[in-house]
């Protein structure tokens, strides 16, 4: 089998890493992107509603 | 347009340009040519990728739009954060493990040599032909409102693209996009701000009056297929298109793959996904409070003053004078019952509330009439009368209550966004015409300097290309929404390539070309035989691509050999 690069795989950790506090992972990245969704969709619904 | 705008304008263009130019002067490494230097953060590739897929149409049309329709155009732009989601998962760190130039040069990895100069041929007679579109319509509005001369307006704008994108290429368009950005959100802010502070009513009163005329309907989840705009076509529709365009296009895809890391290149992706729907709501949002703005301040019956005058000079019967005539009175008839409107709901007098609202719904939808017949006025003394009214909504606000030198920052913006994308694609099709044809079929082994120089000439053919065709835009009627049909024929196919490559990794190279070469014949035969919206060809255009090559690779004896790919 064979070793990793030293290299590549350094550079695989450092793009592991998000670099954003309190959101380390992508998974989490992407959550907080979909939870922004739906956030302005509850908004802009609540703008519809709010002054039909 | 005062001295004072056009140095504001000229000033931050060319200085854009000329610092764009001389920043990244002399590149003869391929790699930094056609991916700048690898150094690029997140900040910038989110602003390039932004400033890549809005040109000045957005900040021209979309205000117009929230004029017309209110805020549920926004419901288009539902799709595009999972669709950034899935590229930045999938697409981009394939396209960083392989280092390509291209997204093609992938097809060409995963499948053979074919595939790959089929997805790259059909990207470049879309987007070929689509060229002149980003210069030619923003040129005949303000050509149009400010009375510049039309071809002179086009040469020069693309000139002045081709000059820092042929010198600069990708880090040259990266660096001018950043500041263009600046100077279109300098811009819009300031429009919103003005806008805002002239509004003869409180925010409160004015958004009032917007939900009674139905233009803050911004969420439909109705399932009826015939409504425009509705939560489901905007995320299901939405997904599918982004997808297309921020997956597969190379205009945008050598956006972000020029990123210093992975973690960059994703970053911007996100960054993109978080405000391209509050961006796009905004720029509605401002389209809704000029309407607003002109319920109670003097409205022209048709917002493109050119053409109207040019059609009361030629009207014999006096009918347009009468129609301006009774819109007038209609103006100052629906201020009033807005105002009494206002005041009673202030009172709690709901029953004066209502009557008054219904009195001024009934005083639009009379004008909406007026304007309807205006244009049938118009179009019966100009019938070449192209493009939508409420296109001219924006900059005749702008032209008519911005102060000089602001005058000049705004249509420096409409500039800054028609360049920023267009840099964008000349860089796209340069590229792709470089490494996906002349370097693979022309010549395999030349130097780094070379290939350079051959992306500077096919860069500047295409930048010829894109003004010549902006130029001859006016001969064909329907041109802009022929080019949309054109991209909507091969957008499907092009997706399902890739689909096919990331998700399908039993189908081979020679399974998907012929898929695909099916798949097109079949679009071509459905567009000539079936009377459905265009739009739809993207969706059948991809499912018979993916469906062919299932069904040829069932077929075919042996595995595929091209599917070569690290996983």
């Amino acid at each position: 089998m064979n070793r990793p690069n030293p290299t590549t795989a350094r550079l695989e950790r450092h793009d592991d890493q998000t670099g954003l506090p309190a959101l380390r992972t992508w998974p989490r990245v992407y959550l907080l992107v979909a939870a922004s969704f739906l956030l302005w969709v509850i908004l802009l619904r609540a703008l519809t509603v709010l002054f039909a | 347009m005062s001295l004072l705008d056009f140095l504001v304008l000229i000033g931050s263009m060319v200085g854009i340009a000329v610092y764009g130019a001389w920043r990244t002067r002399g590149r003869r490494d391929l790699s930094t040519y056609l991916k700048g230097d690898q150094t690029v953060g997140w900040v910038t590739i989110g602003i390039s990728v932004m400033a890549t897929q809005a040109s000045a149409i957005t900040f021209i049309s979309t205000p117009g739009q929230g004029f017309q329709d209110g805020l549920g155009f926004v419901q288009n732009y539902f799709g595009l954060p999972f669709a950034l989601i899935l590229v930045a998962a999938v697409f981009l760190p394939m396209y960083r493990r392989l280092n390509v130039y291209t997204a093609y040069e992938f097809l060409g990895q995963r499948f053979d040599a074919k595939t790959r100069l089929l997805g790259a041929g059909l990207f470049l007679l879309q987007r070929g032909l689509a060229a002149g579109i980003t210069i030619y319509a923003p040129a005949i509005i303000l050509s149009t409102m400010l009375g510049w001369r039309l071809d002179l307006t086009i040469i020069l704008s693309g000139m002045l693209v081709i000059i820092y994108t042929v010198m600069g290429g990708c880090e040259a368009v990266n660096l001018t996009q950043k500041y263009q950005m600046a100077v279109i959100f300098g811009g819009m802010v300031t429009a919103l701000v003005i806008l805002l502070v002239r509004l003869p009513a409180s925010l409160t009163d004015a958004l009032t009056v917007a939900g009674g005329f139905q233009k803050l309907h911004a969420v439909d989840f109705s399932l009826d297929v015939k409504q425009r705009y509705t939560f489901w076509s905007g995320l299901l529709g939405g997904l599918f298109l982004s997808l297309s365009y921020f997956g597969t296009d190379q205009s945008q895809v050598q956006r972000y793959i020029s990123g210093a890391s992975l973690r960059e290149s994703r970053l911007g992706l996100m960054f993109n996904a978080v405000l391209k729907i509050p961006m796009q709501f905004a720029i509605l949002l401002l389209g809704v409070l000029l309407f607003v703005f002109y319920q109670f301040e003097p409205a022209p019956l048709f917002f493109n003053q050119t053409a109207w005058h040019q059609a009361v000079a030629g009207d014999a019967t006096h009918s347009a004078q009468a129609l301006e005539q009774q819109f007038t009175a209609l103006q100052a008839a629906r201020q009033q019952h807005i105002q009494a409107w206002l005041a009673a709901r202030h009172d709690g007098n709901v029953p004066a509330e209502t009557s008054a609202r219904a009195q001024a719904l009934a005083d639009g939808a009379h004008s909406d009439a007026l304007r309807t017949e205006a244009r049938s006025t118009m179009l019966a003394t100009n019938p070449g009368l192209k493009g939508n009214d409420a296109d001219y909504v924006f900059i005749t606000f702008i032209l008519d209550y911005l102060p000089h030198g602001l005058i000049g920052l705004l249509v420096a913006a409409f500039f800054a966004a028609a360049l920023s994308s267009k840099a964008a694609e000349l860089n796209a099709l340069g590229s792709t015409t470089t490494i996906d044809f002349y370097r693979h079929l022309v010549r395999r082994d030349a130097s780094d300097a070379h290939y350079v120089r051959m992306t500077k000439w096919f860069t500047f053919f295409w930048g010829l290309v894109a003004v010549g065709f902006a130029l001859f835009c006016h001969l064909a009627e329907n041109l802009i929404q022929a080019v949309n049909i054109v991209g909507s024929i091969f957008y499907g196919v092009v997706l399902a390539l890739f689909l096919v490559a990331f998700f399908l990794r039993h189908v081979g190279g020679t399974a998907i070309f012929w898929a695909a070469l099916a798949a097109q014949t079949l679009v071509f035969v459905l567009y000539f035989s079936l009377n459905i919206s265009y739009l739809w060809f993207n969706f059948i255009g991809c499912a018979a691509c993916v469906g062919f090559s299932l069904l040829l690779q069932a077929f075919m004896r042996n595995p595929p050999a091209s599917n070569r790919v690290p996983t």
